[in-house]
């Protein structure tokens, strides 16, 4: 009897919970959490694929004669094997491809929609107290054009060809004739059809971030009050909604020299790669001015979330308010203007006008000014702090690290005249890895361990996080440091060997070590995958607010409600950095609670300074 | 919890959280910002040929004149252009396209449907945007009449602005025809340097597309309008929305307008 009671229960609570099944709740969702979460883990599994194309063809630098046939049983016929020796090699061509779809994917796929996609989706509704974003339907079409053009790119790796190879640029007129290599065939078709569904993705998410912090911040939410990560997003927002477009012109434009027979980026091309069809009158150079336009904010697009992110991180863990809050919001918005007129400094050595040239060079000087105020604030918040190191804490200040050795070669390269020395060497694969690559991916690690409670209401491990620390960034150095020295010495990027040039073939050693410690490098991302994939199931479980945060997201219950807080939406009285006021017992004031004798949330007060 | 400083200033601005600052719904502020991101696009097309544009010399006389009907049908002119001297000149010698000169739209597009032979620089294409222009005009109306929650109007201007749209893609679809019965295509212009033509196709032809959608969402609205779902609903915002992208591909319709048949 009691037996069919229970089945009549366990029935009845089915109908009351049927409104969210497993396809609306986890693969169709609208709820921002979800997105987010969704976005982060496309990332992750996008990230290891890059990651592991850099494996490959790192071991080829580093070790140009090494025996590469045990990776036949995933390369295929990528790698060809000796009948006799048995010994195997890497295909050229797929070396180029591999450099290829490792830039693009970096760039595109993990720092671009997994950082910044994960991120502003879980902190934009959470941070400014909104119950969802402006359009939860078009936040999951969002996602959707993402995994979309994620699995075009996957798929492109299958192809018989390979996988689109004129490098992550994809300049024309190699990426604009199908017949210039075996990659710029249906690879590169697919390359072009992978970033139209990405550009749409970004412009579909873009909207949503702007219209969500400009519209529906909670009461007392000023601009002024925002956490700068917010402010960060907003902005990322704005870069990639006004650049997206112009690449999507740009391969528009590419699409029909590819396959309909225009030429507006060809001039005088042998008739036997074009199939008797005379192309000429274009101008190659168009496409790089076309994409270096989206290309240069696209770093700051990388960027930026990574820096909104230190600095909630850092001021948390030092227990004390951002220094120059203002200040830092001034330097974001002029990075972000800054970022649009300084495209040109990729393009030095492209025959442009030297007056051009000189101009951007001066446009691309400014940009240390911003830089470096963010840099001496992210130093001057960390100074005489109550500092907690934790693994989030200890990834926002490699961040700051990355960010100063990258930034300081960057203000070699952004020199015309240096350029003409240093282009297309090691020196800027040095550069940009680290300000952009290296510093990017520590913000992302960071944000990964201080916001994981918020998305899976667990703790990572500790330990494991400090050993993914240090592995990573000192072999994260071991990497690119050495890089420089390679590249004033005039090594060019993007060869499959340098073996063949006596200059080139001395620096061997050195790309030995480099491989090792990207091998190491690897490996320490074996740890973090371990743990984060762990801690979704068994890791400590959270408490509400697990960093004694002032910011919204911490206000919220611990578990997931669909609108986020269970009452009404808090009101905000005060601004995200009070931390250690020394009116207050407590060295932290959450910005929902108001000040002593504040009447109503418009009112400002003074942020006293706190006592050292 | 001892002594608060006290407080500063009390201030109420548009900024202060709790409403829109710009008093617009969560839709039309994206539309707003789907239109400024839209206008990026246009403009990396536009700089496109801009740059291909000022890469060729001007057409050999500037501004040719053409004396009254004399001249003869452009429709012949090609065959002879591209077999002889790689120019064309009239009967007096004055030449009148090149292949390396950027060709004189007032001399590539002067034809009229109906009006065979005739010498009628732009005519036709003024015809086009004054008929998109109206339509812009009826689509105010029908927002206006939105405000008054006038169904009956709403619908009859709806109607004439799906209407002008549809006029302007049908005259678009006749300017292609011809100008491909001459012999251009996206590799081939027999008035001069090809890029003319292949940007003519591309950047036209992206605008006609946001046209056709235009007419598209036009039409969804339309029948909305008629089933009462905007009466029911309280507002007629979505006109709003949609008249917004109307009024921006009418805007840029202006700037290709300028750069492909006025520069």
């Amino acid at each position: 009897m009691s037996h069919d009671h229970s089945h009549e229960a366990h029935g009845h609570a089915h109908v009351h919970h049927h409104e969210e099944n497993f396809i609306t709740k986890y693969v169709f969702s609208q709820d921002h959490k979800m997105i987010a979460k969704q976005f982060l883990i496309t990332g992750i599994v996008m990230g290891v694929l890059g990651m592991l194309m850099s494996m490959v063809f790192r071991l080829q630098l580093g070790f140009p004669d090494m025996d590469m046939a045990f990776l036949k049983p995933f390369l295929g016929k990528w790698i060809s094997v000796d009948d006799t020796t048995g010994f195997g090699k890497l295909d050229p061509n797929f070396y180029l491809a591999l450099i290829t779809i490792h830039g693009t994917i970096m760039v595109f796929f993990v720092l671009t929609a997994g950082l910044s996609g994960t991120f502003s989706n879980l902190l934009i509704p959470l941070q400014c107290g909104a119950r969802d974003m402006a359009s939860p339907f078009l936040n999951m079409l969002s996602y959707w054009f993402f995994f979309l053009s994620s699995l075009v790119m996957f798929c492109s790796l299958f192809v018989e060809d390979g996988p689109a190879s004129p490098g992550w640029t994809v300049y024309p007129p190699l990426s604009a004739l199908p017949k210039a290599l075996p990659g710029s065939g249906t690879g590169m078709t697919l390359w072009l059809i992978s970033m139209i569904f990405f550009i749409v993705s970004a412009l579909l998410g873009g909207m949503n971030y702007i219209t969500t912090v400009l519209n529906m911040r909670t009461k007392g939410m000023k601009m002024s009050r925002m956490p700068l990560t917010i402010w960060a997003f907003l902005l990322t927002a704005v870069l990639g909604l006004l650049s997206f477009p112009v690449l999507f012109g740009g391969s528009l434009l590419l699409v029909m020299d590819r396959s309909f027979g225009t030429s507006f980026y060809l001039s005088d091309i042998p008739v036997e790669l074009t199939g008797g069809i005379e192309r000429t009158g274009g101008s190659p150079v168009l496409f790089q001015h076309l994409f270096w336009f989206l290309g240069h904010p696209e770093v700051y697009i990388i960027l930026m979330p990574a820096l909104g992110i230190t600095s909630e991180v850092i001021a948390t863990n030092s227990r004390k308010p951002i220094f120059g809050y203002r200040a830092m919001i001034i330097s974001l918005l002029g990075i972000a203007f800054l970022s649009f007129i300084v495209w040109a400094h990729h393009m030095f050595i492209t025959g442009m006008n030297p007056f051009l040239g000189s101009v951007f060079m001066v446009t691309t000087l400014i940009i240390a000014v911003p830089s470096a105020v963010k840099t001496f604030n992210y130093l001057t918040t960390l100074w005489r702090g109550n500092i907690q190191f934790t693994p989030a804490m200890m990834f926002a200040i490699g961040l700051v690290s990355f960010f100063i050795a990258g930034g300081l070669t960057g203000i070699f390269l952004g020199n015309a005249a240096l350029d003409i020395n240093l282009h297309d060497t090691y020196f800027v694969v040095a550069h940009f890895h680290i300000v952009m690559g290296s510093a990017a991916i520590f913000g992302m690690f960071s944000g990964i361990y201080h916001w994981f409670p918020k998305l899976f209401r667990r703790h990572m491990n500790k330990a494991a996080g400090y050993v993914h620390f240090w592995l990573t960034f000192i072999s994260a150095y071991g990497v690119f440091f050495p890089m420089h020295f390679i590249g004033l010495a005039g090594v060019p990027r993007r060869y499959y060997a340098n073996t063949a040039y006596e200059s080139f073939d001395v620096w061997m050693d050195v790309n030995q070590f480099i491989t090792i410690c990207a091998l190491l490098g690897g490996l320490a991302q074996v740890i973090f995958l371990i743990n984060f994939f762990y801690s979704i199931r068994k890791g400590r479980k959270s408490e509400q607010n697990p960093w004694k945060s002032n910011t919204l997201e911490w206000t919220a219950p611990v578990e997931h409600l669909h609108g986020n807080w269970p009452g009404e939406i808090p009101t905000v009285y005060r601004w995200p950095y009070d931390y250690s006021n020394p009116n207050y017992t407590e060295d932290f004031v959450p910005q929902n609670v108001p000040h002593e004798g504040q009447t109503d949330e418009n009112q400002e007060f003074e942020h006293p300074h706190p006592t050292t | 919890m001892s002594t608060e400083t006290t407080a500063l200033k009390k201030t109420k601005s548009i900024w202060a959280g709790g409403f829109s600052p710009f008093n617009v719904s969560y839709g039309k502020l994206m539309m707003w910002i789907f239109l400024l991101s839209d206008a990026f696009t246009f403009s990396s097309l536009l700089v496109a040929y801009g740059t291909i544009r000022f890469s060729h010399p001007s057409p050999p006389h500037g501004q040719v004149v053409i004396e009254g009907q004399t001249i003869k049908p452009l429709g012949h002119v090609p065959e002879k252009f591209v077999e002889l001297l790689g120019e064309t000149k009239n009967t007096e010698g004055i030449t009148y396209f090149s292949k390396q000169h950027w060709p004189s739209p007032e001399l590539v597009f002067n034809h009229f449907p109906g009006l065979h032979g005739l010498h009628l620089p732009l005519f036709f294409v003024s015809l086009m945007t004054f008929i998109l222009i109206f339509s812009s005009v009826t689509m105010v109306l029908a927002v206006e009449a939105g405000h008054r929650m006038d169904q009956n109007s709403v619908r009859k201007y709806m109607f004439y602005t799906i209407l002008g749209g549809l006029a302007f893609l049908s005259c678009q679809a006749w300017e292609w025809t011809q100008f491909i019965t001459e012999g251009a295509s996206l590799h081939g212009n027999p008035f001069g340097p090809t890029a003319f033509a292949a940007l003519f196709f591309i950047v036209t032809g992206f605008h006609g597309f946001h046209v056709f959608s235009g007419v598209v969402l036009n039409f969804i609205i339309y029948l909305n309008t008629i089933n009462g779902t905007y009466a029911k609903r309280g507002h007629y915002e979505m006109i709003e929305k949609v008249g917004l992208y109307w009024h921006f591909v009418d805007l840029v319709w202006v700037f290709v307008f300028t750069f492909f048949y006025l520069i």
